[in-house]
């Protein structure tokens, strides 16, 4: 297993290092640099030479990429070629916010969505359960900006409870601007992971080990919480690693209709004025995250349930 | 989504049309802000940019930044309701015979660290947006300063030395972004200016706040606060405004405007504020033949366009630029739609059927909508147009070099500015390729005489040659919208990029 996971290491640095390449060459191949889009309406194609001077963008491409991954090794992820300032304090501040309202999301999304999961799968066709999946499938089918829009509506205008939006705020001195997010956020991933639970629930719940431990007179709560239910979270653990990837990534449009300044909102800015070292920074971090993310799970998986083997 | 947060004006100077008889109106239906009062903070809400955003006022370039650098800096000159430039720093210019050298007489005033606004100042604030290695926005309407022999004349006097005999000189002195800042300034972590509003503190890409300058030369403001935040997307301005969170809220959209219009909130629409154009070059097929560049302001449904695309917030265009402004020419006839006539051309231009490439984008808002209800009009004078949508980022420099007709949008700014910006041999924004010496002789005319009737006239025969047969179809004038909380008094109706838009030292909290 340690040597499984050792290799899996290694593959994940080679993977975020070709990323990382990667998406400097797709930024690169994108119409246009930072100093045409600095211009903006007004071209003067004399001034974006200018602009491209003193950015340093009329270097060779080559020269650029051996810049920035011989600073890398060095640990500095440069500086924005727009602005000026250090892309680890323009990343920290959004990822800041994004951290926040991922952690808060999975803390609440992993007892709720197990919890529910495993209620739904004590007795399966029953009232609640087809109750329970009736909501799941219909709420997973909304979009999140859509239950974002309705939400601010009814609770931010109509009703006036919770702030609408983030507007002028720090989200982390002022959380309560952090709810509407977290529920629109937690809606979705509720709804697949505790679907997935009620699955191998039912499923373990029929398995023989489940059986026997019955058999041997153990209480149902017992059997359901520490024989089944572990079995039934391997599945879980892979979708929670998406989830977490997704949420970690800062999750683009419930930041643009909260007005959250997290990494997503950074990226779509980044990338809107071409600057290449703030796309490479999060590229890095985000090839980071799903790297560690994907092989934590794949470690708890085989935590959980040992059978499933790692086949190497 | 993000289209609005550039700051999409070609701004080199800005002004307003007159849209009542006296230009400028406060708005408040309700009159809930009542008496002008003192006190309060005011937050306002703009797109903004990321870490695109700076504090330096020259390099300003989206509207939160030029708001942010009206309420700590001052200019020499900005532009009044009838794009005529009025002193602001300047008390008053006055030229040489020869418009070669002006005179201009400084207000007394300060700095927000107490030193008094001096001649060396305003030479070095001029000098450093045109330093050649730089890249400042205002640098190509100093450019015709000659630096080197102005000079301070006592302490509150300049004199500029120009290259060349230049009347509209005004003009200039009020382009966007030339703002003073004390002399030998780099350093704008903690900007200090002239403005009415001193600086509190800023945080990239969510809020600024600012404090009242209780000794700005002009009226000190009513506010005790004013803090810019930012929110990119227009829902979330106005969800923001409706929630209490802000006061003031910029750039709505014209459904937002009509569908919140009298529930509690103001809207704010100033008329004339965008230029809404298809920009035809005229220097390639197909829009090198004359006749066909009639056919196509002939076929051109501009209220069908005004009401679909702007949603009615706007008038019809006459093919010209800077409609109420001063030296528009109002005497040319509105043109309507002629089909007959569009087809007539059209044949005669052997085009049936040709097909039209329309490049646009979502650089600004509402261009590919407009887009395509136009390609549906010119196909009912038999022109095959065909829409193409392309990268928004890079549109305006990809616009001005490639395709043969493009979407086109500007903000307000004087006409001499417009023409001399994009329709002169040397103009470098030259979208439509108008390069005419017979139309840069009658510009060289129109700025280089000090007989005001010699200089209207000119104006208005390079207006009738570009009405004519001109490459810009300007379709319509957008309003600009908007919205403040019902206790917020004294916001006027100026269009973007005016000394009366987003200004804040005469609003009032109620």
């Amino acid at each position: 297993m340690r040597n499984y996971l050792g290799r899996r290491a290694l593959l994940g640095l080679a993977q975020v290092l070709t990323l990382a390449v990667a998406v400097f060459l797709l930024v690169e191949a994108l119409p246009g640099d930072a100093a045409v889009a600095l211009a903006g309406d007004d071209p003067d194609p004399g001034r974006i030479e200018r602009i491209r001077a003193s950015l340093g963008l009329d270097r060779p491409i080559l020269e650029r990429l051996l810049d920035w991954l011989t600073a890398l090794a060095h640990g500095d992820l440069g500086t924005s070629v727009v602005s000026g300032r250090a892309v680890t304090d323009i990343i920290g501040a959004g990822l800041g916010v994004t951290a926040t309202l991922a952690g808060a999301t999975l803390v609440l999304l992993v007892p709720l969505a197990v919890g529910l999961g495993v209620l739904a799968a004590r007795r399966p066709g029953s009232r609640l359960d087809r109750g329970l999946t009736a909501v799941f499938i219909g709420l997973h089918a909304v979009p999140e900006f859509a239950l974002a829009i309705l939400l601010v509506a009814v609770f931010g205008i109509g009703l006036g409870w919770l702030p609408p939006t983030a507007v002028g705020v720090d989200p982390l001195l002022d959380p309560v601007v952090l709810l509407l997010p977290l529920v629109v956020l937690l809606a979705r991933p509720v709804c697949s992971i505790s679907r997935l639970v009620r699955a191998s629930m039912i499923t373990a719940n029929g398995a023989e080990y489940v059986r026997h431990a019955h058999r041997l007179g153990l209480s149902g709560r017992r059997v359901r919480l520490a024989h089944a239910l572990p079995n039934a979270l391997a599945p879980a653990a892979t979708q929670l690693a998406r989830t977490t990837d997704w949420l970690l990534g800062g999750v683009v449009v419930v930041e643009a209709v909260f007005v959250l300044p997290g990494v997503g909102t950074v990226l779509v800015d980044a990338v809107a004025a071409r600057d290449l070292p703030v796309v490479q920074g999060l590229a890095l971090l985000f090839a980071t995250t799903t790297v560690t993310v994907n092989l934590m799970a794949d470690a708890l998986s085989f935590r959980l349930a040992p059978r499933a083997g790692v086949g190497v | 989504m993000i289209d609005r947060r550039l700051f999409l004006g070609l701004t080199a100077g800005a002004s307003l049309a007159a849209l009542t008889g006296c230009g400028s109106s406060d708005a408040g239906p309700g009159g809930a802000a009542g008496e002008p009062r003192r006190g309060g903070r005011l937050r306002a809400a703009f797109a903004g940019g990321g870490a695109k955003e700076v504090l330096d006022p020259h390099l300003a370039n989206l509207f939160v930044e030029a708001a942010r650098s009206k309420a700590l800096y001052d200019k020499l000159a900005d532009l009044g309701d009838d794009a005529a430039p009025v002193p602001r720093l300047a008390e008053r210019w006055e030229p040489s015979a020869d418009l070669t050298r002006w005179r201009i007489t400084l207000r007394k005033a300060v700095f927000h660290d107490g030193k008094p606004v001096r001649p060396q100042d305003v030479l070095a604030s001029y000098a450093r947006i045109m330093d050649p290695k730089r890249a400042f926005r205002a640098k190509a309407s100093l450019s015709l300063i000659d630096l080197a022999n102005s000079r301070a004349v006592d302490d509150r006097t300049v004199e500029f030395a120009l290259t060349r005999p230049f009347a509209e000189f005004p003009n200039a002195l009020a382009s966007f972004s030339a703002y003073i800042i004390p002399e030998s300034t780099e350093d704008f972590t903690k900007p200090v200016g002239s403005g009415p509003f001193r600086f509190g503190t800023f945080t990239p890409g969510r809020s600024t706040l600012l404090t009242r300058n209780a000794e700005y030369w002009e009226n000190p403001p009513h506010l005790d606060e004013l803090e810019f935040v930012l929110a990119n997307e227009e829902s979330a301005r106005i969800n923001a405004l409706l929630g209490g969170q802000v006061e003031y809220a910029h750039d709505l959209s014209p459904v937002t405007a009509r569908s919140h219009e009298g529930r509690g909130l103001s809207i704010v629409r100033a008329p004339n504020s965008g230029m809404q154009a298809f920009a035809m070059k005229v220097d390639r097929p197909p829009f090198d033949n004359r006749d066909l560049r009639e056919a196509m302001f002939l076929l051109t449904d501009r209220q069908q366009l005004v009401d679909s695309t702007l949603s009615g917030a706007g008038q019809v265009g006459n093919d010209l630029f800077g409609k109420g402004f001063k030296h528009y020419a109002e005497d040319i006839p509105q043109r309507t739609r002629d089909l007959d006539r569009a087809k007539w051309l059209v044949d005669r231009a052997g085009a049936r059927g040709l097909a039209v490439r329309l490049d646009t984008s979502t650089a600004a808002t509402g261009f590919v909508e407009a887009a395509t209800v136009f390609a549906e009009q010119a196909r009912a004078a038999g022109l095959d147009v065909q829409v193409a949508v392309g990268d928004k980022d890079t549109y305006w420099a990809n616009s001005l070099k490639n395709g043969s007709l493009t979407s086109f949008r500007s903000g307000a700014m004087p006409i001499e500015t417009h023409i001399s910006g994009r329709l002169l041999s040397s103009s470098t924004t030259n979208t439509t390729k108008w390069t005419r010496p017979e139309f840069d002789a009658l510009y060289d005319k129109a700025v280089s005489t000090t007989d005001e009737s010699a200089r209207a006239a000119a104006y208005g025969e390079m207006q009738r040659v570009l009405h004519a047969e001109g490459g810009y179809l300007i379709w319509g004038q957008a309003d600009w919208i908007v919205g403040t909380s019902a206790k917020v008094g004294g916001v006027r109706t100026a269009p973007a990029n005016t000394l009366d838009w987003a200004r804040f030292d005469t609003v009032w909290l109620g």
